[in-house]
């Protein structure tokens, strides 16, 4: 009896995925486990490792194919065994320059519903008495959104673009989220419109160079935080001597080849620890519903040659410090060869960027929704201080900014937040418990 | 190059003129074009400085101004000629039209027409029913011709200058209303030319996607204006040529606001607005986040009073409701 | 204006029967369902198309409407190409583009063939303005019929020319009838020749249009006079035998009328003028007769072996 293999969802806001290469051939004998496909999604380039084993018998989607999350990609059974499955669900890769990129999946909550919808992917025909403009039935189409469950607020009642795009599917009621529940997707973004800066700049003194997907996908989360998310800032400064030492001490003493501790790292735990007392900043948006998330998993940001990409150190708050700088070390590794497993970068409840290595004195960062903040690291430096004698000396200091949604939180708790962990940084042996 | 703020009635003449002195083939023919110094002034001094050879009054007759430019062009002059107002250009309508625009293709290319006939069109002057459409939109229905709505000095320029170098006729309206608008244009380049059929972008925004020529484009910038006072960005896209129709920055306009209103002073049966509506569903419908929407003048004869001319006649306002009507 | 000599007499006599017989030929095509379209027969006006084209000077232009076959081969027009074009073939004059009523040879000067009356007359004006614009000594012979007098064309490219002086011969082959109106019941004033005087253009003379000779003669005298003074019109009194255009029923006419010109025909009277002038010519005539039996025949296996016109053809030439 021949079983299928279906398009892995890599990720919880992946919608679907381009098959850009078949491993396994029709006829190879497979294990469980062997790499039959390679995918790309937004994120990055990931194997797909088979789930069952036997022979493949066919494979129902070309390279190339954008499938849907869930529908069936691969055939696997006895050799000669008749070759039937289900019709391919794919769809042909859209024409790469011409089209804006596919629009983000829906937000969904809780995730399921959303891959539910985007099988019986809407044909793009209009149910009966329902008025949708073109572009807006193709966005449906795209969404696979069923137009007869969205109000129109175009002109007589038509569905246009913009009741597409902010429309979210409610199919089930959303149930208060269980323990550790999985994040649903971030609202969903529209495709980034192209700036309208006049024709394309051509001729010997530019070079145009196609947006990657990657950067796409960067542009549209971006936009999607700056235009939705009400950002407000507070920023303090940290003495980082004590945790400068510590870190040394730590180091000196490290077995032959284990990973060195980083500041990062320390900063990553101190931040976790921080939010066990901020459960309100470990949380998520879902308008009339802010999920707070028991567990803590910080994204710490990784700049890759052509974008950036969050790997997720999880239960930051109770791994210990040597594990967790192996860990994460291992992980910024992968995502600079994009290699990253999907639980490498998967389920972020706040994130960390820091611009310490390069010098930097102070930044703000976009948050990542539907996260509730996201930090910016400085770069911890020698400046003269005051000291608590009133005389004037020579410290390490460090800035923090945090970047705060303000439908979730306020100043004065941004600000208390970074008073406990200015606490925890000044005092780092706290770290090591 | 040294561009000068010059009036569009400056930037013909100083094109004819500058062709007339570079190509000896070049001359001028038409209805009060010498002594007169033209209708509209716009070969005023001519005469006197290219003499009766060159420039050539006509008596009143349309269809032998229009035809006998035809046979001169075939055998190897390059005639602009005048038609006062293109209302009399239907009297010449099958010199042009059949002559003109056909007798390269039906001897199958033994024979080129480089010529030019300018001419006016427009209302909005109280001049009452048969002088007063914008209906140049009739002469671009024919493969064989090109057909030249210029709506800037710049443009003006540029367009009649590629018009008159050009091997294929070309049928150069210019507004009668907008002879006086001023624009920077290039004063010291006898070689300034603007190619033929492209449209042109005059104001980017994301709103929606105007288009339209001549007229069209003055109610349209004003309408742009009193939109961006409400925050709404309107592209405007010139087409400056209604053939060759060059709608690809319309498409790629459309695309990006997902709604095209096109404004224009014709008649609204048959006319650009429909010819536009119809590619952009067949071009782009899946960009479409509303009906494509026309702003024409009223589908009736124009009267001579003045207040219900205007009534019939599009504007600023007008282009503004439309635009307000698919956003 | 001295006599021309016996071989030129012979090659207009070669010129009118090869008109005839290609002619006839193309009636017996159309009925075959070979040629489309209108066809428009000249028969019965050979000695005009062959009067005037012999009178032209190398330089001299000529232009008609859309019975135009008869100049086309006097002008020395390949019979072959031109019977492809009434096929419809790519090897025809106009590519199979124009057809029976648009054959022209730009580089003999003919330019055309014209299908809308009257339409061809201020092109003769604009390339008569040409000669004059550049100072050449050029004329252009326009022909039309009588019934183009009527339309205003006519009235715009004459005064035209005379307003400024252009080199043209105006000729009108009045064959009596524009279509199926005879030129009285047309005209105020039938002696369409009078019309000159209304332009302030010499009044040419009405010249007995199934004569070659004296067609020659008239047309030699007002090409001469155009060159010089500008504009002169004048007629050639003619007759078509054959309908307005295939499929013609003729009921403005009596057999009896066209019996009674066909007695005049002007092949028949020239063979005559030439037996009389010439010993022993008619076997020379006869030989000439088969030689353009021999054209025809050859002409139509060229036309009917050539390829038709391809997509290529169909999209080319629109613009230059």
């Amino acid at each position: 009896m021949a079983e299928t293999i279906q398009m892995p969802k890599l990720g919880f806001d992946m919608a679907e995925g381009t098959l850009v290469r078949w491993v396994k051939k029709v006829g190879d004998p497979i294990n469980k486990g062997d790499v039959i496909a390679e995918i790309e999604t937004d994120k990055a380039t990931i194997e797909i490792e088979t789930t069952a084993s036997g022979t493949i018998l066919k494979h129902l989607v070309n390279e190339g194919d954008v499938v849907p999350v869930g529908a069936d990609i691969a055939l696997v059974g006895e050799p000669g065994e008749a070759a039937e499955g289900a019709a391919p669900a794919a769809r042909p890769a859209p024409e790469a320059a011409s089209e804006p990129a596919p629009v983000e999946a829906p937000a969904a909550t809780p995730a399921q519903p959303a891959v539910a919808v985007q099988v019986k992917a809407g044909d793009g025909r209009l149910p009966s008495g329902v008025k949708a403009s073109p572009l807006a039935r193709r966005i449906a189409r795209d969404k696979g959104l069923d137009l007869s469950q969205i109000p129109g607020s175009g002109p007589g009642g038509r569905i246009v673009r913009r009741d597409v795009e902010s429309f979210t599917p409610m199919q089930a009621p959303p149930a208060p989220p269980k323990a550790a529940p999985v994040p649903a997707a971030p609202p969903a973004a529209g495709p980034v419109a192209p700036p309208s800066f006049g024709p394309l700049p051509a001729g010997p003194d530019v070079e145009a160079v196609p947006t990657s997907k990657l950067r796409a996908r960067i542009g549209r989360r971006m936009v999607e935080a700056k235009q939705q998310v009400p950002h407000f800032y507070v920023t303090t400064e940290m003495d980082v001597e004590a945790l400068l030492n510590l870190r040394q001490q730590l180091n000196a003493s490290l077995e032959e080849g284990a990973a060195k501790i980083s500041v990062n790292d320390m900063i990553v735990k101190a931040t976790a620890l921080t939010l066990r007392k901020f459960p309100n900043l470990n949380s998520h948006f879902y308008g009339d519903q802010i999920v707070r998330h028991k567990r803590i998993h910080i994204g710490i940001a990784v700049a890759l040659e052509d974008g950036l990409i969050n790997v997720v150190a999880r239960d930051a708050d109770r791994t210990a410090l040597g594990t967790m700088a192996a860990q994460n070390k291992d992980m910024v590794a992968r995502a600079r060869e994009g290699k990253v497993k999907p639980e490498d970068i998967e389920g972020a409840t706040f994130t960390i960027s820091n611009l310490g290595p390069y010098e930097v004195d102070q930044f703000i960062a976009i948050i990542n929704p539907p996260e509730a903040g996201i930090l910016a690291i400085g770069a911890a430096k020698q400046v003269p201080v005051v000291r608590p004698d009133g005389t004037i000396g020579v410290g390490w200091r460090m800035k923090v900014t945090i970047s705060v949604d303000h439908r979730i939180s306020d100043g004065a708790e941004a600000a208390r937040f970074l008073q406990e962990m200015k606490k925890l940084i000044e005092n780092p042996m706290s770290l090591l418990i | 190059m040294t561009e000068k703020i010059i009036t569009i009635r400056e930037a013909l003449s100083s094109a004819l003129r500058e062709e007339m002195l570079r190509d000896e083939r070049v001359f001028i023919m038409g209805e009060e074009v010498g002594v007169w110094g033209g209708t509209y002034a716009v070969t005023r001094g001519f005469l006197d400085e290219f003499g009766a050879r060159r420039v050539r009054d006509t008596p009143i007759s349309e269809m032998v101004i229009a035809g006998a430019a035809v046979g001169a062009a075939m055998a190897g002059l390059r005639p602009v000629a005048e038609i006062m107002t293109i209302n009399f250009a239907f009297v010449a309508m099958d010199a042009i039209v059949n002559h003109m625009a056909k007798v390269r293709y039906m001897f199958n290319g033994q024979f080129t027409v480089p010529m030019v006939i300018r001419t006016t069109t427009g209302g909005g002057k109280q001049l009452a029913a048969t002088h007063s459409h914008a209906p140049e939109v009739i002469f671009a229905h024919f493969p064989g011709m090109y057909v030249a709505v210029p709506g800037t000095a710049y443009d003006a320029k540029g367009m009649l200058k590629a018009a008159i170098r050009d091997d294929n006729p070309v049928l150069f309206v210019e507004h009668s209303t907008m002879l006086q608008r001023r624009s920077p244009v290039p004063v010291d380049d006898p070689d300034f030319l603007l190619p033929i059929g492209k449209s042109d972008i005059k104001r980017t925004g994301k709103d929606v996607t105007i288009v339209t020529y001549q007229k069209g484009l003055e109610w349209s910038t004003q309408a742009a204006e009193m939109l961006a006072q409400e925050g709404i960005e309107a592209e405007i896209i010139d087409l400056r040529w209604l053939r060759p129709l060059d709608l690809e920055p319309v498409f790629e306009s459309v695309k990006k606001t997902n709604r095209a209103v096109i404004v224009e002073e014709s008649l609204p049966m048959f006319n650009v607005g429909a010819e536009v509506a119809a590619q952009l569903q067949e071009q782009v419908f899946d960009y479409l986040d509303a009906p494509v929407k026309r702003v024409s003048a009223m589908d009736q004869p124009l009267p001579y009073a003045a207040n219900i001319e205007l009534m019939a006649l599009p504007d600023a306002q007008k282009v503004v409701k439309a635009v307000k009507e698919v956003l | 204006m001295a006599a021309p000599k016996k071989d030129t007499l012979l090659d207009w006599y070669r010129q009118m029967v090869l008109i005839r017989r290609f002619e006839e030929k193309c009636a017996e095509l159309y009925q075959q369902g070979k040629i489309g379209g209108f066809l428009h027969l000249y028969i019965g006006q050979e000695a005009t198309g062959v009067g005037v084209v012999s009178a032209l000077r190398d330089h001299d232009h000529i232009i008609t409407a859309y019975r135009d076959h008869g100049i086309a081969l006097a002008k020395g027009m390949e019979p072959r190409r031109v019977m492809a074009e009434m096929l419809g073939k790519r090897t025809g004059t106009s590519g199979g583009k124009g057809g029976s009523m648009h054959l022209a040879d730009r580089e003999k000067r003919f330019w055309g063939g014209h299908g809308i009356v009257g339409g061809h007359l201020p092109l003769a004006a604009g390339i008569a303005l040409k000669a004059r614009y550049l100072e050449q000594d050029e004329v252009v012979v326009a022909l039309m019929g009588d019934g183009a007098t009527n339309i205003g064309y006519f009235h715009e490219s004459l005064n035209l020319s005379a307003v400024w002086d252009l080199p043209v011969v105006w000729l009108i082959e009045n064959n009596g009838y524009g279509m199926g109106t005879a030129v009285e019941r047309a005209s105020g004033q039938p002696e369409l020749v009078k019309r000159a005087i209304a332009y302030g253009m010499r009044e040419g003379p009405r010249v007995d249009g199934m004569d070659v000779l004296a067609v020659h003669e008239a047309v030699s005298e007002a090409i001469a006079y155009a060159a010089k003074h500008g504009p002169v019109l004048m007629e050639s009194l003619t007759y078509r035998f054959e309908g307005h255009s295939m499929g013609d029923p003729q009921r403005y006419r009596s057999k009896d009328e066209v019996a009674r010109y066909a007695e005049g025909d002007p092949i028949g009277r020239f063979r005559t003028y030439l037996d009389g002038k010439f010993k022993n010519v008619l076997p020379e005539l006869d030989e000439i007769e088969r030689q353009v039996q021999a054209t025809i025949a050859e002409a139509v296996e060229f036309a009917e072996n050539s390829p038709e016109p391809t997509y290529e053809d169909l999209v080319s030439f629109v613009y230059a």
